[in-house]
């Protein structure tokens, strides 16, 4: 009952739980859109809604939310206590920046936000003395959360010998889900009674490793697992920046980065990403491997080289070396949460001040997620000047064609595009006159 | 006093419509919408999806048992189309099935034909064409047409603004359930249970005393279930009523986007005349309210709009005119603020484009003008003003002179950010424009036991109104809160109500619930007075306890409560209360329609990003009038809550209509509201305590609408930094601000490029805008 029904498209978080897994070895819990989730990936999990976190006193989660007048009308409440909880179940520094971000995914129409943030601002103190102990142990010790989360773990791995294989779906036109964060927003009543092989939990398709300059990344990763990967952080220390920008806590808890990959929105996130670092894809059809470049995947709009009974299992990419500059950029209606009116990386390297090779993608600006291939030409082999920058703004105008639609006029996209282009420059070579480039 | 609902909020223990138990045989219900916003219905095939598994029954317009008409002030709205259609989203035909996902199968087969009839969208397209809700309202004061000649700064523009969704996150719904003589137990998540009795009496064709519409709270309203829940309820209603079924029907978010009208997006043209001492001499405004298809609250709100179009200013020359414009969009309805903001809106332009005109900032003519005690408004109601308090107190409080000189020194060294600032003075009048709507009852019951049990007309729905109930009683009868209870609003126990709406809903209801509180101790007064041998007046009720001239006895309030039972006392009452002093007459557009009004002044100051076209919100610091809040916490968050929805309604929300009538942000992926990163970095709210008496209950002004509009400013200060980077940007006064608006504004080179005056660039653009 606590569980509410929003918006059925993972933007509101009213209905957010809180998934307990083993797949790391030890328990781990992470907020979902409950509306988004289907059974088959609750497989073998804790699901807890926040009648699973009630106490017969108001937890301090929920004090806080009281003391501070953080809820009005309550229906979105459930939601936040449960993103709380996850934030107090994570391992990720119990910082008032991270109890914000932990209730990013949640929508309130009443209070303004500034009471859920002064509550938030005391959960996060909460956490503070925890230091090296384990979230659950430390959540329960303090009587934050249940007594029984501390026997989740042995309960899981109890019940896991007996669901192995339970899963398996031989049909090899199953539709597939991984995290199902936009098939389920797009075709939910298509879906829900399909034949479904379920992604999100197979083992080989997880996991984020580094192969001397390659990184090699499982589809099933979730934009949570890059979030969490040292390689990742390593070479992007952008990285964090970036994903405030993409979705939400729920979400990126749950979405895949294969996902985003096929599902070949012309404008997701993680394409635009990859296509800069010009990711390789590998495909399996059960029987064979076949190996394309991710820049060649799309064919037209939400059209794709990829087979029916073809699946992705591999994606590679060239780690950023040390003369290798780097740059995300992203602009939506809503700065946070929201789909991007146009996005775009930047890859490019750099020696002596002359480009010696760019890949520059955007989204929202064509059919297909794009690379700008003549602006890179045009940029490889110039050295970086205000006036070069210019220019390929100009350029990259002349390979694309945006259409109007919710997400902003035609008009609205090239001036934006342009900027945008501008913006990474700006970020990557802080040398460059800012006026000359936006006031001409 | 916190919220008192909070326990259960944050436990997930609160009961919306959504978690009430189902009685057994229940179907649930799913409208067919049109797909056409006007059209001539040829035919409608029903055959296919009566077929599909669990379907009962599919009803349509012929199947009314009542009159086929749900419209409230205006009889223009079929329950069901008969054959014709006027908007995208207009129930043709109420499916009920056994489960709720057959219901929504089954409405994906219904086919129809329609013969499309020409579609208007644009309210100004309707007015041509004499489309028009009510006759046309004007509202006047002085005379503007030889005001002119005094002015020696004459400004003209055009400022439109455009619809919110109240995106209330709990969606409309209904649940009937059918009583034996057909009466009807019908919970609905509505703002007005009143108004869902009458179209349900209306519509299924029963007495209103058949009805229990019970509410015990909802996941938000904002305006938007006030008049738009009848429909649900009433085809609910309707089906319960005829198949003997409980029958429930819990809107999709999308279902709910779609069909239901939002706040009104108005175009409005003005002209203001200053003299040389920049003094106002001269408003005139004209309104087009895009009203949808038919009039639901549009002529009330189109009022409130006049009533509020020189906002917080003293203008002795006003003219304002206002059409109601039937369009074929959803009906649109109350929303937060209900025609004020948007009146607002214009005058707030209207003395900005005056301010650039003369090079200026707009706050050097806000302030000339602010009103003072004993001004008239246009309405003829005299003014008892807070406007000069409220805004000197801001200024000082919040050092403007050093914020000004801080965002001076910050824009003259930064380019690819700038900041602006604005100020928004409001105010706002507090009653319902309608005179007739300013009563309330409650009904008070003392228990045996000491409990006391409350029902009052109004609705919680997140504004923290029963809070104040409980709070009122427990002042009046003086004992502990908890033993007091909220009682869910019902139309057995209190008849007639009006909608929790207006901001007046703790006023009127409080000062019934003080009423009957208030005579029931003077009960109680007389029944110790006969006890301990004293008069009535010696006697009071302190802390749970009886005093008698001064002097605590041994009776406690269990005790004096059973007494006055065992004499045969009356431990109940049910208490009528007017607002007094309020007339208003409509055929001369004078009177004295409010209560009183609530002011305040905001101060806005946001940063925008000059690269990308993004803003953020630096701070919203305020001081309101507040009278003397009787719920600081609750008042608060009131403002808080107002304010960003103010700011989302002038930046980021955006709603999309085609051609054709379709919504193109129709979901929550497509629609944006604030975010939890959205919002003011800083919200400083200062109360100014007034000690002058008003007709607020405990004198703690009403609090739920006029904060809202203190969003307005920062629609002024995205424009003022735009114009910190772009002195010569052409920017329309065409709200929201998108990001889009401000990146195409930062970089607009019209002005260089061609030589036409501003004034026809605007034109032209707004033509652009909307074609």
């Amino acid at each position: 009952m606590g569980t509410k029904i929003g918006c059925r498209e993972g933007d509101c978080g009213a209905c957010t739980v809180l998934v307990g897994d083993l797949s790391t070895g030890t328990l781990r819990y992470r907020t979902a859109t409950s509306c988004l989730m289907p059974l088959g990936n609750a497989h073998g999990k804790h699901i807890v809604t926040v009648e699973g976190i009630n106490m017969t006193d108001l937890n301090p989660i929920q004090q806080a939310m009281t003391d501070e007048s953080a809820t009005q009308c309550g229906f979105c409440t459930p939601g936040f206590v449960m993103s709380l909880a996850g934030f107090c179940l994570s391992k990720n520094e119990p910082t008032v920046q991270n109890a914000i971000t932990a209730i990013d995914g949640n929508i309130c129409r009443c209070t303004g936000y500034k009471s859920i943030e002064r509550a938030a601002t005391h959960v996060a103190h909460l956490l503070e003395p925890r230091n090296n102990e384990t979230p659950t142990d430390f959540a329960v010790g303090q009587n934050i959360l249940p007594a029984y989360f501390t026997t989740i773990q042995d309960r899981l791995q109890t019940l896991s010998l007996g669901v192995d294989g339970e899963l398996k779906n031989d049909n090899p036109l199953a539709q597939r889900i991984g995290g199902g964060t936009d098939v389920y927003v797009q075709k939910h009543d298509e879906i829900k009674d399909a034949s479904i092989q379920f992604l999100f939990d197979k083992t080989e398709l997880k996991g984020i490793q580094q192969e001397g300059n390659q990184c090699i990344i499982g589809p099933a990763s979730t934009v949570t697992d890059l979030i969490e990967s040292e390689i990742i952080q390593r070479y992007f220390p952008g990285f964090n920046d970036y994903t405030k920008l993409v979705s939400s806590t729920p979400i990126r808890n749950i979405a895949t980065i294969g996902g985003n990959f096929i599902n070949a929105s012309p404008i997701g996130d993680f394409t635009i990403f990859f296509l800069a670092l010009d990711a390789t894809l590998t495909f399996s059809n059960g029987v064979t491997l076949r190996e394309l470049p991710l820049r060649n995947l799309y064919l037209g709009y939400k059209m794709l080289d990829k087979q029916p009974e073809e699946h992705l299992t591999q994606i590679r990419f060239d780690l950023p070396g040390a003369t290798t500059r780097f740059n995300f950029e992203k602009v939506s209606k809503r700065t946070h949460l929201d789909i991007a009116s146009v996005n775009s990386a930047i890859n490019l390297t750099v020696e002596n001040n002359v480009i010696t090779s760019v890949k520059l993608s955007a989204g929202g600006v064509a059919p297909i997620p794009k690379r700008l291939v003549k602006t890179e030409t045009f940029l490889t082999g110039k050295s970086i000047t205000e006036d070069v920058v210019l220019q390929a703004t100009a350029i990259a105008q002349t390979e694309i064609s945006p259409i109007s639609d919710a997400r902003g006029t035609e008009t609205y996209k090239r001036l934006l595009l342009a900027q945008l282009i501008k913006a990474h420059f700006i970020k990557l070579f802080p040398e460059l006159k800012v006026e000359q480039l936006l006031i001409q | 006093m916190k919220n008192i609902d909070s326990r259960t909020h944050v436990r997930g223990e609160s009961i919306y419509l959504d978690d009430i138990p189902l009685v057994q045989g229940t179907l649930f219900g799913a409208a067919f919408p049109s797909p056409i916003a006007h059209g001539i219905i040829k035919r409608l095939d029903l055959s296919v999806a009566e077929a599909m598994p669990g379907v009962v029954k599919i009803l349509t317009y012929q199947d009314v048992t009542g009159e086929n008409q749900i419209g409230g002030i205006v009889p223009d709205e079929p329950l069901l189309a008969e054959h014709h259609v006027h908007y995208v989203g207009m129930p043709i035909a109420f499916v009920l099935a056994e489960a709720d996902d057959q219901a929504r199968a089954a409405v994906k087969k219904i086919t129809v034909d329609i013969d499309p009839l020409p579609v208007i969208t644009d309210p100004r397209e309707a007015h041509a064409k004499g489309e028009l809700i009510i006759r046309p309202r004007t509202h006047r004061l002085g005379d503007t047409s030889t005001a002119w000649a005094q002015c020696t700064h004459i400004s003209k523009g055009r400022a439109d603004s455009n619809g919110q969704e109240h995106l209330y996150i709990e969606t409309q719904g209904a649940y009937a359930i059918p009583q034996e003589n057909n009466a009807i137990k019908l919970y609905s998540s509505t703002q007005g249970p009143t108004a869902v009795q009458r179209a349900v009496a209306r519509s299924s064709g029963l007495a209103m005393h058949q009805i229990d519409v019970d509410v015990t709270r909802l996941g938000g309203g904002f305006g938007g279930k006030e008049d738009q829940a009848n429909m649900w309820a009433a085809l609910c209603a309707l089906a319960a009523h005829i198949l003997r079924k409980p029958v429930k029907y819990s809107l999709h978010r999308m279902e709910d986007m779609a069909m239901t009208g939002k706040r009104h997006p108005y175009s409005s043209d003005f002209k203001i005349g200053l003299d040389d001492e920049l003094r106002i001499i001269a408003y005139e405004a004209t309104f087009y309210q895009n009203a949808g298809a038919a009039a639901d609250l549009s002529p009330a709100v189109l009022e409130r709009t006049l009533f509020h179009c020189t906002n917080s200013y003293f203008i002795p020359n006003v003219t304002a005119t206002a059409y109601s414009c039937r369009t074929h969009l959803p009906p649109n309805t109350a929303f937060r603020g209900f025609g004020g903001p948007q009146g607002m809106f214009v005058i707030e332009a209207a003395i900005a484009k005056a301010a650039e005109n003369l090079g200026i900032d707009a706050s050097v003519i806000q302030s000339r003008n602010l009103n003072k005690t004993g001004d008239e408004f246009a309405y003829g109601q005299k003014a008892v003003s807070e406007a000069h308090a409220c805004w000197n107190k801001a200024q000082e409080l919040y050092e403007l002179s050093a914020i000004r000189s801080r965002i001076d020194s910050f824009n003259a060294t930064n380019v690819l950010y700038k900041k602006g600032i604005a100020l928004m003075p409001i105010c706002f009048g507090i009653s319902f424009t309608n005179t007739r709507m300013n009563q309330a009852r409650a009904l008070v019951h003392v228990y045996t036991d000491g409990s006391v049990g409350v029902s009052t007309g109004a609705v919680e729905m997140g504004q923290g109104v029963n809070t104040k109930m409980l709070q009122v009683a427990a002042h009046e009868f003086s004992v502990r809160p908890e033993r007091i209870k909220l009682q869910a609003t019902s139309t057995y126990r209190i008849a007639n109500t009006s909608p929790s709406a207006a901001s007046a809903t703790a006023d009127l209801n409080g000062k019934a619930v003080q009423m009957a509180c208030t005579e029931i101790v003077n009960r109680l007064k007389v029944v110790a007075a006969g006890e301990f041998q004293v008069s009535a007046e010696e006697i009071i009720l302190k802390d749970e306890w009886v005093y008698v001239n001064g002097e605590r006895t041994d009776w406690d309030w269990n005790r004096l409560v059973m007494e006055a039972f065992t004499k045969r006392v009356s431990l109940s009452e049910h208490a009528h209360y007017a607002t007094p002093e309020i007339h208003y007459d409509a055929s001369r557009e004078k009177g004295h329609p409010f209560a009183y009004h609530v002011y305040g002044t905001a101060i806005v100051e946001v940063t925008i990003d000059c690269l990308r076209g993004t803003y953020d919100m630096e701070s919203v610091k305020v001081v309101h009038d507040f009278g003397v809040s009787m719920n600081p916490l609750i008042d608060r968050g009131q403002i808080e809550g107002g304010i960003v929805q103010g700011l989302g309604w002038m930046t980021m929300e955006e709603v999309v209509y085609d051609k054709a009538g379709r919504l193109r942000s129709n979901a929550l992926s497509t629609y944006k509201v604030p975010d939890i990163y959205s919002v003011p970095k800083e919200i400083a709210i200062e109360p100014l305590k007034t000690e002058q008496d008003n007709l607020a209950i405990f004198r703690s002004k009403a609090v739920g609408e006029p904060p809202l509009m203190y969003g307005i400013g920062a629609y002024f200060a995205l424009r003022n930094a735009i114009y910190a980077f772009n002195s010569t940007a052409a920017i329309p006064f065409d709200a929201p601000m998108t990001p889009e608006k401000v990146l195409l504004a930062l970089y607009d080179n019209s002005a260089k490029e061609d030589s036409v005056t501003n004034e026809q660039t605007e034109s032209a653009k707004h033509l652009a805008a909307n074609s």
